[in-house]
Formats: C-alpha cells, structure tokens, sequence
C-alpha cells in the first residue's frame, strides 16, 4: 500500500475582474471631527465641532455630509445606541466635570488642548461606531452624522439600504 | 499500587512477549506529562509473561489467587469515583494457595477487541491496562483506533455573511482529513462593504462530556493560523493550505460509550479594523490512518480495519495480507 503524497495545489479560482481590483473599494467610510467653534457667551457658552463624512456605503443616504454638533449631541447618540440596539457602543472622551467647577481658573473646558483633546476622543468614538454593520441600520446614527440637527423627539427606527 | 501485607513479599512484573518489536506511542497523562507507551490496535492479541518475585525464598506466600485483568476505562474527571469499564478480561493464572518460590505465568489475550482509541482530554480519559489481583501491578498500553480513505469525502462549500456588508464564500477540499492531511481551500469575496485587516484559520477542538441536562462542553483553540493580512477586495480570492502534522490533534470521537465526545471544527476569522471579529465555524471530520508498513499490513491489524469505513478497501486488504503470509 504506497502512501500517497496529498495533493496541496490550490483550488481553481475565478479570475478577478480588474474593475474590482484596480477600482475604488466598496467599504470607503471617512469620519472627520473638526474645526471646533466656541458660541454663545457666559452661562450659555459651548463649543461646537464639525462632523464631515465621505463614503460610498450604499447605507447612507448621502455620499457627502458636514454637519454641527456639540457634545451633547454625541451623548444622546450613545444612549440611542446603547437602548436601541445590541451594539457594544464604545466610551465617549469624558464630562470633564471639575474643569466645569467655579472658580477653578483658565477657561475649563473652552481652554485649546482639552478642546483638541475631546476632539480626538470624539473623532474615535465616530469611526469606531460608524463602522460597525448593526449601528448603520440605526436611524439615530444617520440622523446624527446627515441631518441638519439632531431631533430628540424623533422615532427610534431600523434603517436599510438607502 | 499494592495492597498492604503482601506489599512486602513479593514483587510482580508484567513484559508483553514481543516488547522489543512493539512500538511505543507517547501520550499525554492527567497531569500533562507526556509518556510512552505500547501501541496496540483493535484486534491484536497481547500476551507477556507476569513474573512474581518473592522477596524472601525461604519464606512461603499464602495468596487468594493470581489473575490477569485486560481492562478498557473511561474516566470522567466530574465524575472520579465511577470507573466505566467497556471492556473487561479475566484470565486466571493461579489458584488460592501458596507459593514457596518465585514464577512466571504465561498470558494470553487473543485477538482482544479494542473498540476506543486512548484519549486522555480535559474532562474525560479512555485507556487500557492489565492488572493483576492481590498485588495489583498495572500496565497500561495505548489504543490507536485506524481508519481508511472514507469512501464518501465531499468538500465543503458554503456561501455566508451580513446581508449588504460582507459576503464570502468559503471551500474546504474535504469534510473529512487524516491525521496528516492537508487542508487545502480558499475564501472568496463576494462584497466587501467593511475594512478587514486580516483574516485567521483556527482550529478548535471541542469536549463534551455528559448526557441529557448535563452536558458540559469545553472548548480548546488548537491552532491559529493567519491566511491573510489587508485589506480584500471583490472577486479576491485567498489560498488555504493549512498542515494538520504540525498539531496535537486525536481522531474525531463521536459519543464513546454514550460518555463523552470529541469533535473538530475550523473557525474562520476576519477581523476588521475597529477589532471587530466576524467568524464562521465548520465541523470537520478526523481520522487516524494506519502507518506505511513495507511489506504488508499484517494479517491482525487488517482484522482491526475491517471495523471501521471504507469496509470494501479492507476487504481487499484482508485478502491481500493472507495471500501474502500464506505466500
């Protein structure tokens, strides 16, 4: 009985189509959160920061977004997405309380570095969850990243292919 | 291990007839050390000599009886005071009475039937010892079960994914692999809606042991294997070619003795680039074949073969043997 020597050539594979090799990839997905503008004056102050979107997801209505939102704003998010679906949805940079107490001295949460980094931590926080398949079928995730502003009187629904 | 009074009166030593000629196979124990051990397979006979040595000559040694014990046991460590024997030989050597010198008896256990292959796991142990009785002196051996080429092995195809995001479809070239088999395959993209970063084979082994209400699995990543690092796009094709020989891995066990099983599968893994892992599991399969024997497979292990699939190629085989030990 000769033992045989196991046959390791690869299996027969359909050639690629060079459209598909050379072309744009399907999954382009690109969050920025800039510019940050600080408005308003006194107790009413906050600072806003620009969420821009470039994609070509057939998922999101528009292939090119720039909205405002300010901090709040991806709070909300977070909670929809944490009752709204199964989404292990990551942490947001923090509240930043102490800097918010009086008479703590420099500007607490409007001072340049905490602004910077709260943008990165929100810039994260976007691309982490933007990506993710179940999140994308959640129309408060669309309505953040596309809409004009945010409505949070809005009724929490499923998304598919727009 | 030997029981009190006689402990210290006579020494027994077990030694198969053909020790020098067997080969051993090593083992894993309970406690994870690994060991050698006589193989043997289904049907063959095992015989030896059991040599009972009195300490002391002079002095006689009063005994119940001297029998041989050929035992197979499964053991499962939840369960430690139950010993399940499926097999169980006795052969007397000696009747009550004394022993004024030291003697050898000759043993023989024909064409003994070994259904289970020696296992020895997280939950459960199957093997198979000889003892004797009064001084009890044990012997284990390992079983090694063989098969051979199944008739029927179709590969394994199947299209998978998330509707709209990701879409593949993967082929293994055999649902059923030898011990030292090749898997040999490929992942093909169908739609790539999210950012991979690399994609890994594993290959899990998965113990259960307990029936009914109780069943407990345990789950053990044998191997991890990276088959692509990138980012694939459509109509990509990747290439499988994972070696089973580089891994400690037993044949595919399926309900031994209704007590506990053995069961291999393969975990494809794609993980994007936020660390999210998307996977597909696939049960496989595995079989233990016979070693290459130059000249021809001897008559008692064709016996042992003709137990297991594939029965037309044993038959042949069991032909083949006798001719040639008749010629």
């Amino acid at each position: 009985m000769a033992d045989t020597i196991a046959d390791t050539r690869r299996l027969y594979t359909k050639p690629q189509n060079l459209n598909d090799a050379y072309g744009p990839p399907s999954n382009f997905l690109e969050i920025d959160v800039s510019n940050p503008q600080t408005i308003g004056v006194g107790r009413g102050k906050y600072t806003t920061y620009e969420v821009r979107l470039k994609t070509n997801l057939p998922i999101f209505k528009l292939k090119e977004s720039s909205v405002r939102r300010r901090y709040s704003d991806f709070e909300w998010l977070r909670a929809e997405l944490e009752r709204e679906s199964k989404v292990v949805v990551p942490p947001l940079p923090g509240k930043a309380l102490i800097r918010q107490l009086p008479f703590r001295g420099g500007d607490g949460i409007f001072e340049d570095s905490f602004i910077e980094e709260r943008r990165q931590g929100l810039e994260q926080f976007l691309n982490k969850v933007a990506g993710h398949p179940l999140a994308q079928n959640e129309r408060c995730l669309h309505m953040f990243l596309q809409d004009e502003s945010v409505d949070k009187n809005y009724t929490p629904s499923k998304v598919r292919q727009a | 291990m030997s029981f009190f009074s006689f402990g210290q009166s006579a020494e027994i030593d077990v030694v198969l007839n053909d020790a020098e000629t067997r080969k051993k196979a090593e083992h894993k124990t309970e406690d994870g050390k690994k060991d050698k051990y006589f193989l043997f397979y289904d049907g063959e006979t095992v015989s030896g000599k059991v040599n009972v040595t009195l300490k002391n000559p002079g002095k006689r040694l009063e005994h119940q009886g001297i029998k041989i014990e050929f035992v197979g046991q499964i053991e499962l460590y939840y369960d430690k005071g139950n010993h399940h024997e499926f097999v169980s030989l006795v052969k007397d050597l000696a009747r009550p009475g004394e022993m004024t010198q030291s003697q050898t008896f000759d043993f023989e256990f024909t064409h003994v039937e070994k259904p289970y292959e020696s296992y020895t796991g997280q939950n459960a142990e199957k093997r198979m010892i000889r003892r004797l009785n009064d001084i009890t002196k044990e012997l284990d051996i390992v079983v090694h079960t063989l098969s051979t080429y199944p008739e029927l092995n179709s590969s394994i195809k199947m299209e998978v994914g998330i509707e709209d995001c990701l879409h593949i479809e993967f082929e293994y070239n055999k649902s059923k692999y030898h011990l030292k088999d090749v898997i040999v395959g490929k992942i093909y993209f169908l739609l790539v809606r999210i950012k991979i970063k690399h994609m890994e084979i594993d290959i899990i082994k998965r113990e259960t042991t307990g029936t009914g209400p109780s069943v407990y699995h345990e789950n053990d990543t044998i191997a991890k294997y990276e088959i692509m690092d990138g980012a694939p796009v459509r109509g990509e094709s990747i290439p499988i070619r994972l070696f089973l020989a580089g891994y400690d891995l037993t044949p595919t066990m399926r309900d031994i003795n209704k007590k506990f099983s053995v069961r291999y599968y393969l975990n494809l893994v794609l993980i994007d680039e936020e660390e999210r892992r998307y996977f597909k599991q696939q049960e496989i399969t595995l079989w233990r074949k016979g070693d290459v024997v130059r000249k021809s497979m001897s008559h008692q292990a064709a016996i042992a073969s003709q137990r297991f699939e594939g029965s037309a190629a044993s038959e042949s085989a069991l032909e083949k043997a006798a001719k040639e030990e008749s010629g």
